[in-house]
């Protein structure tokens, strides 16, 4: 493979000739860069117009690509280069992606939303075709044959029929020069019928090196003359809005530490020292006063403050006539259901590189967003963007907006004050206290059915905050109160297809309740963002319909899907799972150990999603335990259904966790959830077994894999649950004391 | 500061930190070693699991003065340290759970690959037929955040099965 130009090393000149680059502006399509010139020099994006931006083609036939989208650990880059290489016709093993960078990679915008194969992979591919096309106007030209008489394996292009007495390697028809040819977008694609990687089981690029200790994450990299630094942030986030204050920083409470120095910048606090272990000491052993914050609801008052608040609403979707379904059904029911904050808390907290000089700065950070990250580097540096450049390195998984800028602007802050590289590594309580938390929600659902057991009507309200589209460091070292992103479709609002959208209703009404996060807890989109907290609520609505119809939630199901992509999940997850029909809680046992099994559905914007779990309650201790979860998801095209199967194994088990575990602790003061003991997550003893089911449909657009059955598995855990017991949990996590409340309840 | 002399993968080596310096900032800083990574600091994870003599310990938890006269192994050893364990004469270019992980595509993010293939690794030498159950109980200290853990299950009765075919 070849080496690409953007790995630099942090050489002063780099610096420089990025800088004096700007001058020169940006690069257009079919204007060569000055011979001077390599990819990488000027600050980015590239010309999303030219082919060159995207791939460029090695003389030793091979291709890079680059696009704008990162590995998460979910297998999107292998993803990524089976579509580039499909329209290339090139071999697995002849193509790389580039690293991420502002300086050399397109800007597709923040990998999020499982959008990355859905949206960046189409137009990576219309690339590679569009530069198959030109490589193929070439070798015509060098063979001396029409271009419809051209065959391409592995990048050598032949004469149909000629084998290889008539053959040209890609790689000797452009090899490492420009393409100069513009992205029209109209290069033909090839069929699906046709596709060769594309739609199968091809290995992870990345996991031969991870597995042998030879990968290269962010928290490995190591600079000559670098620092270690950490923050130093109260235990715990505030109010969002509060900021944290410091009042007085003890500088003679690390005098003991010689090589540790503070730094400030308005009202952020950090520590730098020449070795990781100083660094990590000096910042638990200063000594800092901190100004008290307004109170938080806390746990115990955090649904009643929402429940009261003045609200923005909004109508998400209303169809019929909700108050004349309801006066025809022939049985309703309508309950409160409540979802508590949960964290992103990757398993290895976050880090970055910071290396910030006079005339421009090199940040590596495992941001999901480059070029966003460079806007928020700039401001908090006081630079213009084209002087801070920002390179991708994969950190630990995210599955969203964990603290990956907090440490990138923290390493930004701390080396630009002392002009040395700065490595931050977030401490676990750091990461666990201020994470830009998946926001809590409050639902209050009613359904009703005729006596043909037809949904008639539907009605739900959910409350919940928003967005943070600032960072912690950015807001305190500024001075300035966090931002949440503006209410209106921008912001977080109930999600139309996790609230009955998958049923036909003829009268269905959903209302978002924005509350204003001022006073709360710092949001962020957490993996499947609320998704979760809508299939609890509206799928057990359902189920509660089937049961007062004594009739078998399967069936209830199927009965009310009008769509056969849903109908295909359901069907789907109920084979696997071997579905025998019945009505739910029947009979009902008074074991001590009592198992159930639920159905459920669910999905996050365009996919489908179905689960069924097995579970077993206890009835003595309140312990639930999943024993076995099975989930079918279509995404339409799976490009690499392996990686979709991964991807079903991995939701389950984290909503299956979220949904018996998972809750953010915080009192009037502030958060108390700091590590792996205050806040527990599902173990490895513990775990059910999953059965993933990939519903392949090869001729449909492929849309997002990651997030999707997440719903359906809480749902489907929520349902078994009342299979078990007779009765419901409306709030979660289904924790042992929730548990034995609600048994205790029954009736 | 003082000198301490440490044997790490086979290797000896001198290195000039504090005593009570964590093992893991050592095999991190000091030798540059990309297996052991931080996950906590708290003993929690096994995020920075290793082997101490054989037996896995927490090197965010054991400062490196503790260490002197014994042997380190970190996922980086793990190979030399089977083709000991098996008597081969040439070392494996991965162990075998690194190898059936890979196999089995186990890992998502792979950040809690290194505390799963250390502790796994332990597990295969004392006892090579584990039950599901003493596997599930051996490997309870060790979380994914990713959710990997029914491959990770698999993956080690791969291992397993292969082990027995390698001659001791
Ligand atoms: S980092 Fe040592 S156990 Fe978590
Ligand atoms: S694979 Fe990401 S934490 Fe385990």
């Amino acid at each position: 493979m070849t080496d690409i130009s953007c790995d630099t090393s942090f050489a002063r000149r780099d610096l420089l000739k990025g800088g004096g680059a700007l001058i020169v502006g940006f690069s257009l399509a079919g204007i060569p860069l000055p011979a001077s010139a390599a990819r990488g020099d000027m600050a980015g994006p590239p010309d999303p117009d030219a082919i060159d931006t995207w791939i460029a083609i090695h003389a030793d036939n091979t291709a890079t690509v680059y696009f704008g989208k990162c590995e998460l650990g979910q297998g999107n880059t292998t993803g990524m280069l089976q579509i580039a290489a499909e329209e290339l016709d090139l071999a697995m093993s002849q193509i790389s992606a580039a690293r991420l960078d502002t300086n050399v990679t397109p800007n597709q915008g923040a990998t999020s939303s499982s959008s990355s194969i859905e949206r960046g992979g189409p137009q990576l591919r219309a690339a590679a075709a569009e530069a198959r096309r030109a490589l193929l106007a070439l070798a015509s030209r060098r063979l001396g044959v029409q271009i419809n008489s051209l065959v391409v394996t592995d990048g050598v292009v032949s004469v149909d029929g000629e084998g290889s007495f008539r053959a040209v390697k890609y790689g000797d028809l452009i090899g490492d020069k420009p393409f100069n040819v513009k992205f029209t977008g109209t290069a033909p694609q090839k069929p699906s019928s046709r596709y060769k990687l594309v739609g199968t089981r091809v290995a992870r690029v990345d996991l031969p090196d991870k597995m042998s200790g030879r990968y290269e994450l962010v928290h490995h990299l190591r600079v000559p003359n670098m620092l270690h630094g950490r923050v130093v942030l109260p235990r715990g986030q505030r109010a969002f809005g509060a900021g944290a204050r410091p009042l007085a920083v003890d500088e003679a409470s690390i005098r003991h530490i010689p090589s540790a120095r503070i730094v400030r910048k308005g009202d952020f606090v950090g520590v730098v020292a020449d070795n990781e272990w100083d660094a990590v000491k000096a910042a638990q052993a200063l000594k800092v006063t901190w100004q008290e914050g307004p109170e938080l609801p806390g746990n115990a008052n955090l649904f009643t403050q929402m429940r009261g608040q003045k609200t923005t609403d909004t109508v998400i979707a209303n169809r019929g006539d909700i108050a004349k379904g309801f006066a025809g059904a022939a049985h309703v029911r309508s309950s409160a259901y409540f979802c508590p904050y949960q964290g992103h808390l990757p398993f290895g907290p976050n880090c970055a590189l910071a290396d910030v000089r006079a005339d421009g700065a090199l940040i590596r950070s495992s941001t999901q967003d480059v070029y966003n990250a460079r806007a928020m580097l700039a401001r908090v540096l006081d630079m213009p963007a084209e002087k801070v450049r920002v390179q991708y390195y994969e950190g630990s998984g995210t599955f969203g907006r964990s603290c990956y800028e907090d440490a990138a602007q923290a390493a930004a802050i701390m080396s630009q004050a002392v002009g040395r590289p700065v490595r931050v590594q977030y401490m676990r309580w750091d990461e666990h206290g201020w994470d830009n938390y998946g926001p809590a929600h409050l639902a209050e659902v009613r359904a009703g059915v005729n006596a043909e057991g037809k949904l008639i009507a539907y009605e739900y309200h959910g409350w919940q905050h928003g967005w943070t589209v600032t960072s912690t460091i950015q807001d305190i070292a500024l001075q300035k109160p966090g931002v949440e992103r503006a209410s209106g479709s921008a912001s977080i609002t109930v999600n139309p297809m996790s609230t009955g959208s998958m049923y036909v209703v003829p009268n269905r009404r959903v209302i978002s309740h924005a509350v204003p996060m001022e006073g709360y807890l710092r949001g962020a989109a957490l993996r499947s963002p609320l998704d979760l907290s809508f299939a609890f609520a509206s799928e057990q609505t359902i189920d509660e319909l089937a049961y007062a119809l004594k009739m078998d939630p399967l069936e209830f199901r199927r009965r009310n899907i009008g769509d056969k992509r849903w109908l295909g999940v359901l069907e789907a997850a109920a084979k696997a799972a071997d579905w025998k029909p019945r009505v739910m809680a029947s009979p009902r046992s008074s074991a001590e150990v009592v198992r159930g099994r639920g159905i459920g559905l669910g999905t996050h914007h365009v996919s489908y999603g179905a689960a069924v779990a097995d579970i077993e309650v206890n009835q003595r201790t309140g312990v639930i335990v999943a024993r076995h979860l099975y989930g079918a998801l279509d995404c339409g095209l799976a490009v690499n259904p392996a990686q979709v199967e991964s991807q079903i194994v991995g939701q389950m088990i984290q909503s299956a966790s979220r949904v018996l575990k998972e809750e953010v602790l915080f009192d009037k003061h502030g958060v108390t959830s700091l590590d792996w003991e205050s806040y527990p997550v599902m173990r490895f003893a513990e775990h059910p077994a999953v059965t993933p089911v990939v519903v392949q449909r090869i001729e449909e657009p492929a849309t997002g894999a990651g997030e999707e059955v997440m719903g359906a598995t809480v749902a489907a855990i929520a349902n078994a649950f009342f299979d078990a017991t007779g009765a419901r949990l409306r709030q979660y996590p289904m924790t042992p004391e929730r548990v034995l409340a609600a048994l205790a309840a029954r009736t | 500061m003082s000198d301490i002399k440490i044997k790490v993968n086979g290797r000896e080596s001198t290195v000039s930190v504090d005593p009570d310096t964590p093992l893991l900032y050592v095999l991190m800083n000091e030798l540059a070693l990309r297996g052991p990574r931080f996950g906590c600091g708290l003993a929690q994870c096994g995020s920075c699991s290793v082997l101490l003599d054989g037996v896995e310990v927490r090197s965010c938890v054991t400062p490196v003065s503790k260490i002197a006269g014994k042997s380190v192994t970190t996922l980086e050893g793990l190979p030399a340290l089977y083709a000991e364990q098996k008597r081969l004469a040439q070392a494996p270019a991965l162990h075998p759970v690194s190898q059936a992980f890979l196999d089995r595509q186990a890992p998502q993010c792979g950040y809690c690959y290194n505390g799963m293939t250390v502790k796994a690794a332990e597990l295969l030498a004392q006892n090579p037929k584990p039950t599901e159950a003493q596997i599930r109980a051996h490997m309870n200290g060790h979380i994914c955040r990713c959710g990997t853990y029914p491959l990770i299950l698999e993956a080690i009765q791969l291992a397993s099965t292969r082990m027995a075919g390698d001659v001791r």
